[in-house]
């Protein structure tokens, strides 16, 4: 990509391709939505892209259920702005958000050839517009895990809304609504939803402060204050263990909490030498931690310590099948140690997101400022250590 | 005859007198020897005096030889001589018959005497025959009264033994009633066997009766008055002996005496008791330690001591010798004295150790030692006495456990007394900055830090000196000898303290990062170089000090020097990364809220460098003076200032002008890229929170990296208008002409800030920059 861009995500819906969807972020240009897709076999990235007119692309999401549909917060495009700003003296830059669809034709995972797509790039199909007028700018919007994709958390300034799609996504309604409250401007700057607990809390993050919040009742669970010295950047829940919960933010570290317990952190690493930006726990095997930072690192660890899986491992039939075992032969193997996977740095500038693979759980895409996106794979040795 | 020789040689020389002698010895044939004869040959028929002196030859010889007058000569010489012989002879011849005649009248005496003493003899012979006779006729007259006499006393004294044993039951009630109870026994034990003996007597079988009752009555009170509390160990020792001279059992006794001995021993205890309980509940006005001691020392140990002597004075050693001893009664008792003290003393033991706890006080330890000092003395005394106990070992553990429990104490106060200097520094470092003078004596302040932890070791180290004194008894112990030297001093005190400073530091870095900096950074500074001189110089100075004093015999191994130097260093180290992570923090927030609250997109035209970035222009020297007052300046990249101003401003503004063209000509968006990517292709990676080195320059890089990054990132959040990147530019202007000098690398700033405007310049709706004509002059007038 030859734009800047700062939002990620992998295709959830999606479980037979690899791909991912990267939103660019240019002020001058029209933005758009690229869809990525990795082909294992071959090692080849497949590239579509969607013209995004709207905007720049602040924050994407995937839905969870319909592979074609997903969100974007998006600043409004710069003409309008523009327009706007000469319209209206004391006009700003809002961040909305909105509902979208692919074109049929890229649903399935498309085979066109990628220099005919960017030529000629399509357009979106928009179905509905999360309405944010009386609240604020959209940090970023959150689609329920488990469920079939009716429902939608968004973050906007100190808004908590839970949105309801209707009439087959077309249109969305607010439910429900809780504000934070507090001195001075609070922002939320990033949530998460937990897929636990029947989808019923979420975690936000605002200034040095995680919180939870139980969406029936909309209030307030639990709040860890200054769960980072400075800006909490991220959050992502443990998918397998239902208390436990990742957080990174802008004093280096990255620290694993018990929601249980929020007085001190279970864990803390402090490996990035600048602001960590993204952390996103692997779906499947929840030691794999990866978080991208803004000293344009990539760091993957091995938090075996405070992971579902026992330390004497008991061997998952469902991944043994998936990947052919070749390694037959018994190997004692020591335990797992908290380690550092590996550093990757490939990057040149800040890497702002990170994100899994939803169909393999042994890749995963780093998309840093300037626009680069890297797949990377977990380490041959580790992944049959971890199988076997 | 000499008065004769002499009267008749008038005038003689004494060598004719001598050889009238001579003459006449050889008349008599008594030859001197050893005297030659002086006149030649005693042949020569011519010598006068010879024995073969033939007168013709020696008259002829005269004839033919001499003159007539030598012839009278001779002559008259010749006549005298024979006169001088002839009285000679005279007077021996008279002296001889005077010696014959008294001879003769002795032996006329002798013969008289010996005749009457003969009678005399015969007189003495008839006598004794006569006495003889008259003894012999005695002796046989005599003999048969003789035997009645002899008889006679023999029955007198029977006749006196009866009369005691009749008299002895009223004299034992006198006795009783005297309380003479030693005479009575000793009455009793005379009779007893010579009663056992007649028993069969119906008399003396009454006697025996009334002396038995008398005597378990007199046992009886023996027994109470032994019951009774309020006599003395004296009297006590008294009535056990007479009970034992009862053959009451030696058990039994034992066990009374024991247990009488107990109530009077935990009087004592409950004494001390109360006085540790007072202590206890006023520490102020109680006795001190040594008090405390001596007084379990004089009242409980002394009696103790005394009570196990007399023990072994009755039990023992006198049952040893006696017909008991085959019975095991030594050992029983033995076993139950050791039993009984060890009880009692386990009980003193908890007392005085719970004494020793409640010594709490730092300050002054001599007492301390000094109470443990006596109380071990008194033990070994103890000991002495008791060679089979395991008091002295339990004692001296009880030395040891204190002695331990007092390097735990130090180490304490040691703690508490670096934490108290640190918030000393802490409340000077808050009130300089009050004050208005900020920093302005951190070197001062840091000298005095580091002598007063100096000097608290060294006290600290004088008096648990006194543990090992030479004259403390217990010093000698193998465990004051080397375990206490080397594992409790020098590592539990010293090692523990560096340790410990060590690690409070590394916990002011981990603490503060989540308070969100609690701890002022002059205080995370000081500290490093705390640390950092602790490493080079003051660790080893310690340990050096430490092993001099303590010279253990202990062989267990100690840490290291480098070891704790390393520690020393990696914790300032860590306060030095942490120092620059808050200074930056401190920095950065300022300009993430000053990014942040600004409406960028419709700001007015910059007439100015904004105030926050002369606040941190300013922050920035002051944190390098501060720096500068502790560490070294560093290496720097060399550069002189003026050319590295200059180059820089062509440099910026050429590349800047390459960078915003694209934003005039659209079409060309390679270039952009093209040249920021070949731009990052030279540049080196920066770590911007990477650890930093022990100076100046290192540091504040540390910090203006920070800064700047944060800046950076800042940017990229938000949208500009015109001005908005315009006053980017200024900002950014004016940071590179005050930021060079500080940092190591000047190319670093460089970028850093390319970065900024560059990104403020993407994220710009309308991005005209700026003149660098007009940016200078506005740098300039700010």
């Amino acid at each position: 990509m030859k734009k800047n861009a700062r939002a990620l995500t992998a295709q959830i819906a999606e479980t037979d391709a690899i791909r991912f969807l990267v939103g660019t972020q240019s002020l001058k240009y029209d933005n758009q939505i690229h869809i990525i897709d990795f082909d294992d076999e071959n090692n080849i990235i497949n590239k579509n892209v969607l013209l995004h007119e709207a905007g720049e692309i602040w924050h994407i999401s995937a839905s969870p259920v319909d592979k074609s549909v997903f969100t974007t917060c998006y600043n409004k495009n710069y003409l309008l702005t523009l327009v706007s700003f000469f319209l209206a003296s004391d006009s700003k830059v809002v961040t909305c958000a909105a509902v979208w669809r692919m074109p049929k034709e890229l649903e399935s995972g498309s085979h066109e050839s990628p220099d005919d797509s960017s030529s000629n790039p399509q357009t979106l199909e928009l179905l509905c517009h999360l309405d944010n007028t009386a609240h604020g700018n959209m940090a970023c919007v959150l689609w329920e895990p488990m469920s079939d994709g009716k429902k939608l958390i968004s973050l906007a300034d100190n808004y908590l809304l839970l949105w309801d799609l209707k009439e087959s996504t077309t249109k969305a309604v607010i439910s429900s609504s809780t504000t934070l409250e507090g001195k001075g401007q609070l922002k939320f700057t990033s949530g998460r939803w937990s897929p636990h607990h029947n989808c019923t809390q979420i975690a936000t993050a605002n200034d040095t402060a995680i919180r939870g919040w139980d969406i029936r009742s909309m209030s307030q669970i639990y709040c860890i204050e200054n769960a980072h010295g400075q800006l909490v950047r991220d959050l992502d829940f443990n998918p397998n263990k239902q208390y436990y919960l990742a957080s990174c933010g802008d004093d280096c570290k990255v620290k694993f909490w018990d929601i249980r317990n929020i007085n001190e952190p279970v864990k803390s690493l402090e490996e990035h030498s600048h602001w960590v930006w993204s952390v996103r726990y692997n779906h499947s095997h929840d030691q794999l931690v990866l978080t991208g930072s803004s000293d344009s690192r990539i760091i993957l660890s091995n938090m075996v310590s405070i992971s579902s899986e026992p330390f004497g491992h008991i061997v998952d039939e469902d991944e043994l099948s998936d990947q052919e075992d070749n390694h037959q032969d018994e190997k004692i193997k020591e335990p797992l140690q908290d380690s550092i996977i590996a550093t990757y740095e490939e990057h040149e500038d800040s890497v702002y997101a990170v994100e899994w693979s939803s169909a393999d759980p042994w890749l995963f895409a780093s998309l840093s400022y300037d626009g680069r996106l890297v797949i990377n794979r977990v380490p041959r040795a580790l992944k049959y250590r971890i199988l076997l | 005859m000499a008065t004769l020789g002499s009267t008749d040689a008038v005038g003689a020389d004494p060598i004719p007198k001598r050889r009238v002698h001579g003459m006449l010895k050889l008349y008599y044939g008594l030859n001197e020897e050893g005297k030659p004869e002086e006149k030649g040959d005693p042949l020569d028929p011519c010598d006068i005096d010879g024995a073969h002196f033939e007168p013709e030859v020696y008259l002829n010889k005269l004839r033919k030889e001499c003159t007539l007058a030598e012839l009278m000569d001779q002559e008259t010489n010749m006549v005298k001589h024979i006169r001088s012989l002839d009285s000679d002879m005279q007077t021996l011849v008279y002296e001889n018959y005077n010696k014959f005649i008294s001879a003769t009248d002795t032996i006329r005496k002798m013969k008289n005497d010996f005749k009457k003493m003969e009678d005399e003899m015969d007189c003495l012979a008839a006598n004794m025959t006569a006495i003889t006779e008259f003894s012999a006729r005695i002796s046989s007259t005599l003999q048969d009264q003789h035997q009645q006499i002899t008889k006679l006393s023999g029955v007198h004294m029977l006749l006196r033994k009866l009369q005691f044993l009749f008299e002895l039951p009223a004299r034992l009630n006198k006795c009783i009633e005297l309380e003479a109870y030693v005479q009575a026994v000793s009455y009793y034990g005379k009779a007893r066997s010579v009663l056992h003996q007649y028993q069969h007597m119906p008399s003396f079988q009454g006697i025996q009766n009334d002396c038995q009752s008398i005597m378990a009555q007199l046992a009886q009170r023996l027994r109470e008055k032994f019951q009774d509390g309020g006599s003395s160990a004296k009297d006590l020792s008294e009535c056990v002996e007479l009970l034992l001279k009862l053959d009451e059992p030696a058990e039994e006794l034992c066990d009374k005496f024991l247990s009488h001995a107990k109530s009077r021993l935990e009087e004592d205890l409950a004494g001390l008791e109360a006085d540790l309980g007072v202590s206890n509940v006023a520490l102020g006005t109680s006795s001190d330690i040594l008090e405390f001691i001596d007084r379990g020392c004089n009242d409980f140990v002394g009696n103790l001591c005394l009570l196990i002597a007399s023990y072994q004075d009755l039990f023992v050693n006198r049952l040893q010798d006696g017909a008991l001893a085959s019975k095991n009664i030594p050992q029983m008792a033995n076993a139950k004295l050791l039993a009984f003290v060890n009880n009692l003393v386990d009980r003193y033991f908890s007392l005085v150790e719970c004494r020793i706890q409640a010594e709490k006080g730092v300050g002054d330890n001599s007492l301390l030692v000094r109470a443990l000092d006596r109380f071990h003395r008194r033990l070994q005394a103890l000991s002495k006495l008791l060679p089979g106990s395991n008091v002295p070992s339990k004692g001296t553990e009880i030395v040891v456990r204190a002695a331990r429990e007092r390097i735990r104490q130090y180490l304490a106060a040691l703690q508490s007394f670096y934490m108290d200097s640190l918030t000393d520094v802490r409340q000077s470092l808050a009130a300089q900055r009050l004050s208005g003078k900020d920093s302005a004596n951190l070197a001062e302040l840091l000298s005095t830090l580091s002598a007063s932890i100096l000097n608290q070791i060294k006290s600290v180290l004088a008096y648990v000196h006194l543990f090992t004194a030479k004259d403390i008894n217990f010093s000698n112990k193998p465990y004051f000898k080397g375990e206490f030297c080397s594992q409790g001093v020098r590592e539990g005190l010293i090692v523990g303290f560096i340790k410990y400073i060590c690690q409070s530091s590394r916990q002011f870095c981990e603490s503060s990062g989540d308070k969100g900096g609690s701890t002022p950074p002059a205080l995370l500074l000081l500290l490093s170089r705390l640390c950092l001189d602790y490493e080079t110089s003051t660790i080893s100075y310690i340990l050096t000090l430490t092993d001099e004093q303590f010279l253990g015999q202990d062989q267990t191994p100690v840490t290291p020097v480098t070891a704790l130097c390393s520690e020393a260093r990696e914790a300032a180290q860590k306060l030095l990364n942490h120092y620059v992570k808050v200074q930056g923090l401190i920095i950065s927030q300022m300009l993430r809220k000053s990014v942040e609250t600004r409406d960028w997109i419709n700001t007015i035209e910059p007439r100015n460098v904004r105030a926050v970035m002369k606040r941190v222009v300013e922050d920035t020297t002051s944190i390098d003076v501060q720096v500068g007052l502790l560490f070294e300046e560093g290496v720097r990249k060399a550069h002189s200032s003026d050319s590295s101003k200059r180059t820089f401003s062509v440099y910026s503004s050429s590349r800047q002008q390459a960078r915003y063209a694209p934003s005039y000509t659209p079409s060309a968006p390679m270039d952009t890229n093209l040249l920021s990517n070949i731009q990052k292709l030279f540049s080196e990676r920066i770590d911007i929170f990477s650890p930093v080195e022990f100076n100046k320059v290192s540091v504040l890089t540390g910090i203006i990296k920070i800064s700047l990054k944060t800046f950076l990132e800042c940017v990229r959040l938000r949208t500009f208008g015109r001005y908005g990147l315009q006053q980017i530019q200024v900002d950014c202007y004016y940071l590179q002409l005050y930021l060079w000098r500080f940092v190591s690398d000047e190319n670093l700033v460089h970028f850093l800030l390319d970065e900024i405007v560059g990104s403020s310049a993407h994220r710009c709706l309308d991005p005209s920059p700026m003149e660098q004509s007009v940016i200078e002059v506005i740098c300039e007038r700010g």
